[in-house]
């Protein structure tokens, strides 16, 4: 099953999305990423029991840090699906990919930019 | 513990977006326990004013040092060398540390980055809850372990009040009655005869009542 994604998304991987912290999505957007998503396994499903459910969290959290600082929280979404489903990955890539060009670039970059 | 809460961004915010070089600073005791000011939530914050500054168009360096402790001499020295390398500091301490830091360093303005709130237990994670007010004189080998002066809303020496229903105290169904708890543990413990006993008025001048309070060693005192 080869299928295609937006070629402009990167793909960091962890052991769990559990392990993933409100830091790293914070220093994404930082470092001038436009958009973070995270996709964990179903909820219910994570062999960790809660990994995913922290993510959320974690996930919520960045989404009110992003809105207070001017960024804007909606450049940041969790998505669940199992494993097996890579129709599904795909579907959920290019939704992410579509809502971020609406949304254009993250604004700390052109300003940064213009700054320079 | 002190048990501190974290201060809205928003405030934080405001209190240092004219300042251009800024020192985030945590304390690795008590604030890093309740999850309010230790090296993760100095991360977060320093990360979250760089978005903000570079979101304004402005450029402003924002560092962080997290301390073992900012109520003692000794570790706030470590940033002696480096403090006039910046025009602000937020300190995620209690307020003990915020104003250690600001008598220490006069020159430097010195921002609460938390609210602290008492002196408490972590029942869960996430969830902390007030056990002492350092109230200066403490009753607890009378009350079998549980504190009227922190745990009562009235504070009262001998209670229950009549307020106290099922065990719960009249201000919050949430919240126990502290003098149930005493009578339920003075029960346990086989010592209901110390609950007869009539407490004479606290004397409070241990207290916040007698003004700002010091304690003095001459036997650790160099």
């Amino acid at each position: 099953m080869r299928l295609q994604y937006p070629a402009d998304i990167k793909v960091v991987r962890v052991p769990c999305t559990g392990k993933v912290d409100v830091l790293h999505i914070l220093r994404a957007f930082e470092k001038g990423a436009d958009g973070v998503y995270v996709v964990g396994c179903m909820e219910g499903d994570c062999h960790f029991n809660k990994g995913n459910f922290r993510a959320r969290k974690r996930v919520e959290q960045a989404k009110a840090i992003l809105d207070t600082v001017g960024v804007g929280g909606e450049r940041v979404r969790m998505y669940n699906l199992s494993s097996s489903e890579a129709p599904r990955f795909v579907e959920y890539a290019k939704e992410m990919d579509q809502r971020i060009r609406e949304l254009g670039p993250n604004p700390i970059k052109t300003k940064k930019a213009k700054a320079a | 513990m002190i048990v501190a809460d974290k201060k809205p961004m928003e405030e934080i915010i405001q209190e240092v977006k004219d300042h251009s070089k800024i020192l985030i600073l945590g304390c690795n005791e008590c604030v890093t326990v309740c999850e309010a000011g230790g090296k993760k939530e100095v991360g977060v914050l320093a990360s979250a004013l760089r978005m903000y500054f570079m979101n304004q168009g402005k450029t402003a360096t924002i560092d962080e040092i997290t301390l073992e402790r900012q109520c003692d001499h000794e570790y706030l020295e470590e940033v002696r060398d480096r403090i006039d390398l910046y025009d602000a500091v937020v300190s995620l301490a209690c307020g003990v540390g915020v104003q250690f830091m600001a008598e220490k360093y006069q020159a430097t303005p010195v921002y609460p980055g938390v609210n602290t709130c008492f002196l408490g237990a972590t029942e869960k994670r996430g969830l902390w809850t007030e056990r002492c007010q350092a109230c200066g004189q403490c009753i607890l080998a009378f009350t079998g372990g549980i504190c009227p002066i922190s745990r009562c809303a009235k504070r009262i020496m001998n209670g229950p009040c009549g307020g106290s229903t099922k065990g719960k105290c009249e201000i919050s169904k949430e919240i126990d009655c502290a003098w149930q708890l005493i009578v339920d543990r003075l029960k346990a413990l086989n010592r209901l005869e110390d609950y007869e006993k009539i407490f004479s008025i606290k004397d409070w001048s241990t207290d916040r009542a007698g003004g700002p309070r010091k304690v003095q060693r001459e036997d650790v005192q160099e």
